[in-house]
């Protein structure tokens, strides 16, 4: 186990025995993979940086929406925020700190440009922003409200869960409160530890009568923000906080959206189908070329992007294809939401099945809250999840 | 006679390795102890304040003095260490604000609880945490008070309660200290400090009604620094007077800066709460130089006349430094000697907290639950499982 652990230590020099890892017939193969995968290679037992464990990869300039213009992520925010409150004369924008411009730099301009009264400050109070935001919202307001971290959002989890999400139920649609958007910076950073890290979205899975939105790029969360503050349910979206400044692509400056609850097929393949949403689509995409390189393998790579209420038939449809899935994510395995992804897959393709579904896990490496210390933190990156897909492979031979 | 003694005191100071004091002085010239005047508390429901004639002794003096100087300097090397980055991550620092931290612990016991948020470094000082410790934990070694797997926010010693990421809700967790302290009938109380910011958190008003029905001993204290991150006072509270903000609590409102003031309010409201007439607040107007964390440059929400003003007029350490010189009770080398000697110890801790190893992968999951036998969880790697022991 220690020698298996101590494989992925950034810096562990490349003759480490390997034997810990698999069973014996896997690890020559195995420690040709890790030497050959390229993150182990850029590595020396001088660094001490955390780089990311990702390479983000822009999407094609779109053309369908007009003229684009370059923007990272929390700028293609503001822009969709900027464009939701030129149209809409009822949209307010409201939360911790975003008057200035947020923490994240989400909102800036915006008060400049449209008031103080639509775009202002609250206290510090999570439980009181998403209550006031439900209550603007049945009044007739688009109400986008921000939550400075998710890690910050259970105290409003009881106004999310139990009044915006049943308040259409509840008075037979007499009553709603689509009109409210919530927006959280979202996953791991790096340096966040247990309380800037979280992606608690199998907590909101769980409750019907949201919606649940992660996307992967600033193309994709200007469409599907937008999306959201025009869909007529309360939904939550949550922008991955590493690609706020990391992802940079072409954005189409007038507004448009993304459908929700459609995952998009990134990649055609035909071996193994690879499912994934917000920053994780990027080690995806690396783990879907290495296998391709290395393994000769094939992998459809599908960015389910709304998370509640999901799209079964493309995944459904994918994995008929493939016979194989894998599914990636951040928050830890015991139901995540990979675990809801698996139970229908499994339910809906069983006899198309070739090995059984895999749920892989990035950051908490042992199902406890990230530590901490910087040096035990992000173990393994692409390198895992190729013996993941290796293995996917393998179970089918015998 | 007297010469005789401080002859002796000279020559066991320097038989014991002690720098030789080189002053015309003797130890014996110092006044013990002196009276000083402090501002008046402003007060909430109380028939009466805390008293404005206050005794300090030379030794408390120099207590204070070592203290604060030594929170200070930790928190300049802690920046400077965030700067150089050897420590990552969040670090929200406390210079400023250190006579709230010594002031709080000269007015109750080391028996007693406390609980604050996340600018705790000066609080695990006092509580009992050493330097090297805090600046191990800062910098994520296996020597840290947490062993280097808290960091900034996370710092625990006996009956300090951390160090939480999530401001307001510690309160409620101190409310329930005190219940335990009510319970088991140790005469002992919990002290439950939070922000301006987070003075308006609804659960701190829970913690509130929660104490004062059950009549539980709870010192709740609002370190006010007159801005939540970037969000001044103003803007943030419909009512800026924290100290009343318990309504059927009795308030205090206590200038922050100056430690006798802080003391003299705890002793004040300890007192209230150990004889069982129930919790008491205390609203601490205090400044804090650096920026919320070490990623604000702390300017752009409050002007750096501002800053400079209250490092000029009312900086703690230089009020207590005021104080003694202009009473006799200590003399400028010796101050400078304590400045040297905390020097000193800063730089050996800081020293410790770069070279110590960081926390071995085998600890990486220990102490998710409490098991016995040891557990296996899964991580990263679908298929070797890691021991979580605890």
């Amino acid at each position: 186990m220690a020698a298996a652990a101590r494989f992925f230590i950034r810096g562990a020099p490349l003759k480490l025995p390997v034997s810990g890892v698999g069973t014996g017939a896997q690890s020559s193969f195995e420690a040709t993979l890790l030497k050959l995968s390229p993150n182990s290679n850029s590595r020396t037992t001088t660094q001490r940086r955390h780089a990311a464990h990702f390479t983000f990869q822009p999407d094609a300039v779109p053309t369908q929406y007009g003229p684009t213009q370059k923007m990272n992520l929390f700028q293609s925010v503001t822009s969709a925020l900027d464009n939701t409150l030129a149209s809409d004369p009822t949209a307010v924008i409201f939360g911790e700190d975003v008057a200035f411009g947020g923490v994240f730099r989400c909102t800036v301009g915006l008060r400049d440009k449209y008031g103080k009264d639509r775009v202002f400050n609250t206290p510090l109070c999570e439980q009181g922003i998403v209550g006031f935001g439900i209550g603007a919202a049945v009044a007739g307001a688009t109400a986008i409200a921000e939550i400075q971290f998710a890690d910050y959002i259970y105290p409003a989890f009881d106004q999310i869960v139990n009044e915006a999400a049943k308040y259409r139920y509840r008075s037979g649609n007499l009553f709603d409160c689509g009109n409210l958007t919530i927006r959280a910076p979202w996953g791991c950073v790096g340096h966040g530890s247990l309380y800037h890290s979280q992606s608690p979205e199998a907590f909101f899975a769980h409750c019907p009568g949201i919606k649940v939105v992660i996307p992967r790029s600033p193309v994709q969360a200007k469409g599907l923000l937008l999306a959201c503050i025009a869909d007529q349910n309360p939904c939550i979206f949550f922008e991955p906080k590493i690609l706020y400044r990391a992802a940079v692509e072409q954005v189409p400056v007038e507004p448009y959206t993304i459908p929700l609850s459609q995952a998009e097929i990134l990649q055609e393949g035909s071996d193994v189908t690879l499912v994934a949403w917000g920053t994780q689509i990027h080690v995806m995409r690396e783990v879907a070329n290495m296998a391709q390189e290395k393994l000769g393998v094939s992998c459809e790579l599908i960015d389910l992007q709304t998370i509640l209420p999901w799209d079964t038939e493309t995944v459904c449809k994918s994995v008929v294809k493939t016979g194989r899935l894998l599914i990636s994510h951040e928050a830890p395995i015991t139901g995540g939401f990979a675990a809801e992804i698996s139970s229908t897959v499994q339910e809906e393709c069983f006899l198309n099945l070739e090995a059984p579904i895999k749920d892989d896990q990035l950051l908490n490496p042992c199902q406890g809250p990230t530590s901490g210390s910087p040096g035990l933190h992000h173990l393994s990156f692409s390198s895992s999840f190729i013996q993941s897909v290796e293995r996917g492979q393998e179970k089918t031979l015998c | 006679m007297l010469t005789n003694i401080s002859n002796v005191l000279r020559a066991c100071a320097q038989r014991n390795g002690a720098a030789a004091v080189v002053s015309a002085r003797t130890y014996a010239d110092f006044t013990t102890e002196a009276t000083f005047e402090i501002k008046k508390c402003d007060i909430h429901k109380l028939d009466e304040a805390p008293a404005t004639q206050v005794v300090m002794t030379r030794e408390e003096g120099l207590q204070y003095y070592r203290t604060m100087q030594t929170i200070r300097r930790m928190e300049l090397k802690a920046d400077q260490l965030y700067k150089q980055k050897i420590i990552r991550g969040f670090c929200h620092l406390y210079d400023g604000q250190e006579a709230c931290a010594v002031g709080i612990e000269a007015g109750i016991n080391l028996t007693d609880h406390l609980i604050t948020a996340y600018r705790a470094h000066g609080y695990t000082y006092t509580r009992g945490g050493t330097v090297k410790e805090i600046m191990a934990e800062l910098t994520g070694r296996r020597g840290g008070i947490a062993k280097g797997k808290g960091g900034s926010m996370h710092m625990y010693t006996k009956h300090f309660y951390g160090g939480n990421g999530i401001v307001g809700a510690q309160v409620p967790l101190g409310a329930g200290i005190a219940l335990a302290c009510k319970y088991l009938g140790n005469n002992e109380l919990c002290v439950s400090l939070y922000g301006d910011g987070a003075a308006n958190q609804g659960q701190i008003f829970e913690s509130y009604n929660m104490a004062a029905l059950w009549k539980l001993p709870a010192i709740f204290i609002c370190e006010n620094n007159r801005y939540g991150m970037g969000t001044s006072v103003e803007r943030a509270a419909a009512s800026t007077d924290y100290y009343k903000r318990g309504d059927f609590i009795p308030g205090l409102r206590v200038d922050g800066m100056d430690v006798l003031c802080v003391r003299e309010a705890t002793k004040f409201a300890a007192d209230h709460c150990r004889s069982g007439k129930g919790p008491m607040l205390m609203e601490l107007q205090t400044y804090r130089y650096h920026g919320h964390s070490m990623s604000d440059p702390g300017v752009s929400y409050r002007t750096r006349e501002e800053i400079q003003e209250v490092r000029g007029k009312s900086d703690p350490i230089s009020m207590l430094k005021d104080r003694m010189l202009s009473n006799n009770m200590a003399s400028i080398e010796e101050l400078k000697e304590i400045d040297v000697a905390v020097r000193k110890e800063i730089e050996d801790a800081a020293q410790f907290a770069t070279t110590d190893p960081e926390p071995p992968l085998e600890e990486l999951c220990n102490h998710i639950f409490y098991n016995n036998p040891a557990l296996e969880v899964r991580g990263t790697n679908p298929w070797t499982k890691l021991k979580s022991v605890s």
